[in-house]
């Protein structure tokens, strides 16, 4: 996840008055889904990153004046969680895992290349202010391992060649599609705007498992192997359960 | 007899339309609910406790229990949580889930809350799995379309509401009062324990937060009974549950079997080790269980068996590593992830980390002593047991397991003065001649 160690600071106070306007109807949609008002924090933070691209000061007070806490308590919050950026950042996020697993596996060599292709460091973005490269955590894909994030969508069993025709790829403003995601990839605003609870109607889109997640039902189907069926399993005491043990 | 696989929650995940709801129903989805809502609440709940159904996220409590918990004269509304954060490195079995079969996730929780008599009920996905929040969101507006949410469900008079809420990137959230304090808006840290969530969780009020995979495993029991459930798996560990394969195995991918099945086993069926190479450590249930070698391949995973051997049984996120990897860069990466990972509210968790990454990048760059192996199992011993959750505990198993059985790989490095390992062979494409891509998921 990620260090975003400089936060902007710099920025206007306040959202102008016409995003206010926008923004709180949306917020007033999310607000009400809970009991409690307040659950709709992180929510509204990524509501706010949705139409900066990061948190700004502005759109924290926003989120303080929704909800009716101090700008303090927002800030509290914004900077626990490493999804929300303090800064502005490029369209599309690329996280390259090195978490042991995916390390091991090649995500070193993956996020070293990718460093040196792109000429910047962790959580730095590319002149074009289109790709923001950052490592990031197990993001449970370890089977498809090593494995690169791109605004949290998933690029399965990625080497360094395939990483840097990706970045290229994304700097030229061709079409991308995840491994397991939609068809095409959004924008790290339109991403936001999902993980806020508006949905962009695309969950439909693409497969619905890839062969990791199919191996052990492949293997069951070509073995014939299958769970008991109910109706011929009988009333046991629990004697003979504790003798048949692990079967 | 050798232990064979059971698919039952990703049985139908070969199918394309295996996440919508025509899918589901396809294959009998949402009849254990219709059943369900035949049966008294306490009914279903002594059924889960009959079935022995335990916690499948890994601390293993019974599910059963957890919900009979709840005490029965509290005026304020009910909650149910799922923990949706799969976050253990080394754990990747609720996001396939979801994204596969969303609909079994979603008919669990309407079971689940009809036994509790909760009438709300939220799914806390961590935020970093765009496309599985929207499959999830997908399947509860379907239901809520098909009057399997919502008001007077298929007409019982039951109501529920479902809210899918996105986390925003914190590891901590899986733990399940630190899940609580940050779905009502905070920073999330953990609580003092007890009151648990059952007495004074959500918003204080009475609160079961269950697991994915526990909650998706309760339609087939009411469907089947629980009977069928305890006919798999141990006396103590009943049931099936799906172990996840990665690293340098063969086929890594996702295997669902009854506990008590064995690495051999699995090895077995996923291909083995790589080609030309051996097993040299893995992890039974992600990196917080303590690490096994190959002296464990006929350990039954189940938990009394691997708390036995001396690790837990976690997850069941089996990372497999072969003779390539270092032991010492392996720990080192995982404890890097528990400092940053680490809420920092309980000094020995916060400090204990950030000194054990010092000592262990200074081993790892042959700048160590052997003295340093002593210093780490001192923090460790500053750490275990004196935090609020079990993240720093957590932290320790990797830690001390790894000098128990690789010390020796520890002082190689001081005595060589760097890493002995070429690390560029652990890779994917290390061993391969070419970088052609390799056909996955398949049988040998």
């Amino acid at each position: 996840m990620t260090e975003h160690s400089t936060p902007d600071d710099t920025g206007a106070d306040r959202f102008p008055d016409e995003v206010v306007a926008r923004l709180e109807q949306d917020a007033k949609e999310l607000i009400s889904r809970y009991p409690k008002e307040r659950s709709a924090l992180l929510p509204l933070l990524h509501l706010v990153q949705a139409e900066e691209g990061h948190v700004s000061r502005a759109g924290m007070r926003f989120c303080a004046d929704q909800l009716g806490i101090t700008l303090a308590e927002v800030n509290a919050v914004a900077t626990f969680y490493t999804m929300y950026r303090r800064r502005p950042g490029g369209d599309y996020q690329v996280g390259v895992c090195t978490n042991t697993l995916c390390a091991v596996m090649g995500g070193d060599e993956i996020f070293a290349a990718l460093k040196e292709h792109l000429g910047v460091g962790n959580a730095e973005t590319t002149e074009d202010g289109k790709v923001t490269l950052e490592h990031v955590e197990c993001n449970a894909a370890c089977d498809f391992a090593p494995v690169v994030m791109v605004n949290w969508e998933f690029f399965d069993n990625q080497t360094p060649e395939s990483a840097k025709r990706l970045v290229d790829d994304l700097r030229l403003g061709r079409d991308v599609a995840p491994t397991r995601g939609p068809a095409s990839l959004c924008t790290w605003k339109q991403a936001s705007r999902v993980l806020a609870g508006f949905d962009d109607g695309r969950g439909g889109e693409g497969v619905q498992a890839a062969a990791p997640s199919l191996a052990g039902l492949k293997l069951a189907r070509e073995r014939g192997w299958s769970a008991p069926d109910p109706g011929t399993v009988r009333p046991s005491t629990p004697e003979e359960q504790g003798e048949e043990g692990s079967k | 007899m050798s232990t064979t696989l059971t698919p039952i929650l990703s049985e139908h995940w070969d199918r394309p339309d295996s996440f919508t709801l025509d899918g589901y129903r396809a294959t009998g989805g949402y009849e254990a609910l219709r059943r369900a809502l035949t049966m008294e609440p306490d009914a279903i709940v002594d059924m889960v406790k009959q079935s022995g159904l335990r916690g499948r996220g890994g601390a293993g409590f019974p599910t059963g229990m957890k919900w009979g918990f709840l005490p029965p004269d509290n005026p304020n509304p009910r909650y149910l949580v799922v923990n949706a954060d799969e976050s253990e490195p080394g754990t990747c079995k609720d996001i396939p889930l979801m994204l596969a079969n969303p609909h079994v996730l979603v008919e669990g929780i309407a079971i689940a809350s009809y036994a509790i008599r909760s009438h709300q009920a939220f799914v806390y996905v961590r935020g970093e799995v765009v496309h599985v929040i929207r499959r999830l969101r997908r399947a509860v507006a379907e239901a809520y379309d098909a009057g399997l949410l919502g008001k007077d469900i298929l007409g019982t008079g039951f109501d529920l509401d479902v809210v899918v809420h996105a986390g925003a990137g914190a590891y901590i959230c899986g733990e399940e009062t630190a899940l609580l304090d940050s779905l009502e808006g905070y920073r999330g840290q953990p609580r003092l324990k007890p009151p648990f969530p059952a007495v004074a969780g959500l918003y204080a009020s009475p609160t079961v937060v269950n697991n994915v995979e526990s909650i998706a495993s309760v339609p087939s029991i009411v469907a089947n009974g629980a009977e069928w459930f305890t006919s798999m798996g141990t006396e103590k560990s009943a049931g099936f549950g799906f172990f996840s394969l990665s690293g340098h195995v063969t086929n890594p991918g996702q295997y669902e079997a009854p506990l008590g099945i064995t690495l051999r086993e699995l090895l077995d069926m996923a291909g083995g080790i790589r080609a030309g190479h051996r097993l040299k450590f893995w992890t039974p249930g992600g990196s917080s269980t303590p690490i096994f070698t190959d002296e464990h391949l006929d350990t039954p995973l189940d938990f009394e068996s691997v708390g036995a051997a001396g690790s837990m049984l976690g997850t069941r996120a089996l990372q497999i590593f072969d003779e390539t990897t270092c032991v010492v860069r392996a720990v080192g990466r995982w404890i890097a992830f528990y400092a940053h990972e680490s809420c920092g509210k309980c000094t020995p968790c916060r400090e204990g980390n950030f000194w054990m990454v010092q000592v262990l990048d200074r081993l790892e760059n042959g700048r160590g002593t052997e003295e340093d192996l002593d210093k780490l199992l001192d923090i460790c011993d500053n750490l275990l047991g004196r935090s609020f959750c079990a993240l720093g505990d957590g932290a320790t198993s990797p830690v001390t397991s790894s000098i128990k059985y690789f010390r020796q790989e520890y002082i190689d490095h001081v005595e060589k003065g760097g890493c002995p390992f070429d690390h560029s062979r652990a890779t994917l494409w290390g061993d391969r001649p070419t970088s052609t891509t390799t056909e996955r998921g398949g049988n040998q």
